[in-house]
């Protein structure tokens, strides 16, 4: 694509552009929205794991083991931990979302509570999935 | 931008052809159907893994063998792909401007979405029918 050219850069260096991060205390609602980016994100690299052990699985029991050890060993459970709250807290989020197209939910305290419901619900969602597969196993 | 005097082109024809953004109504509109669907996929998607979590090679095997498990999961990665792909490509929309960068990391993005997706379709189908 074209650059800009030296005349038009040099006006841009000079003029004051509106400070955000550096000057906004970081609110729940702000917070939130950029989570949701960060844990999407986190979704997109995570589905490798899951074509890891989707393709190991497929391909005989010597990959297999590979793949359940890694996935299995400590850093790895770690890992899928992380992976699994980040999956609910997209996923609960990606709910507020549906829920403000709607229309609702936009005032001032429906804001604050679904962000904290997103908050407490993806944690507790999280423990809970793994306690019972732990449970179950 | 579309601003280069140095160029043969007028303003208009320097910016024609680069496409949208994705922020039309189209992407949007494919976001919020991938993530309708994606509401009960999900949690198929998570009752499943936890049926596997812990089964041996024999177990998983014969678990992902089976129509239900396997179809919702081939479902979950055709919905999950396209929701990453819009997802990932407004990041970059978002981040990456007006430089040779932004069209690399948008071929990407659509390269690292093919290709987890596939690759999962081909295993999925390979435990089911192999």
């Amino acid at each position: 694509m074209a650059e800009i050219d030296t005349h038009t850069q040099n006006l841009a260096a000079r003029r004051p552009l509106s400070p955000h991060l550096q000057i906004y205390r970081p609110m729940l609602t702000m917070t939130m929205s950029i989570m949701h980016r960060i844990t999407g994100a986190a979704l997109y690299a995570g589905t490798l794991l899951l074509a890891w052990y989707l393709i190991a699985l497929a391909s005989g029991r010597a990959q297999f083991e590979v793949a359940s050890a890694v996935l299995g060993s400590a850093p790895g459970l770690v890992v899928l931990f992380g992976f699994t709250w980040a999956l609910f807290h997209h996923f609960l989020g990606g709910l507020r979302h549906l829920i403000w197209d709607m229309g609702h939910g936009m005032d001032a305290e429906g804001r604050e509570f679904l962000a904290k419901a997103t908050l407490t619900g993806g944690i507790t969602l999280t423990v809970l999935v793994w306690l019972v597969a732990f449970a179950v196993a | 931008m579309a601003n280069d005097p140095s160029s043969l082109k007028t303003a208009a024809s320097q910016i024609r052809f680069l496409g949208t953004a994705r922020s039309g109504t189209r992407a949007a509109w494919a976001m919020h159907v991938t993530s309708i669907v994606l509401i009960p996929l999900s949690i198929a998607f998570v009752f499943i893994l936890v049926t596997l979590v812990h089964k041996d090679f024999v177990k998983a095997h014969a678990e992902l063998g089976r129509a239900c498990p396997t179809i919702l999961f081939l479902l979950f990665v055709s919905a999950s792909i396209y929701h990453m792909k819009i997802g990932m490509q407004s990041i970059i929309d978002d981040y990456i401007q007006d430089t040779h960068w932004k069209s690399w990391a948008l071929v990407a993005n659509l390269s690292f979405c093919a290709t987890v997706g596939l690759a999962s379709v081909y295993a999925l189908l390979k435990i089911s029918f192999a």
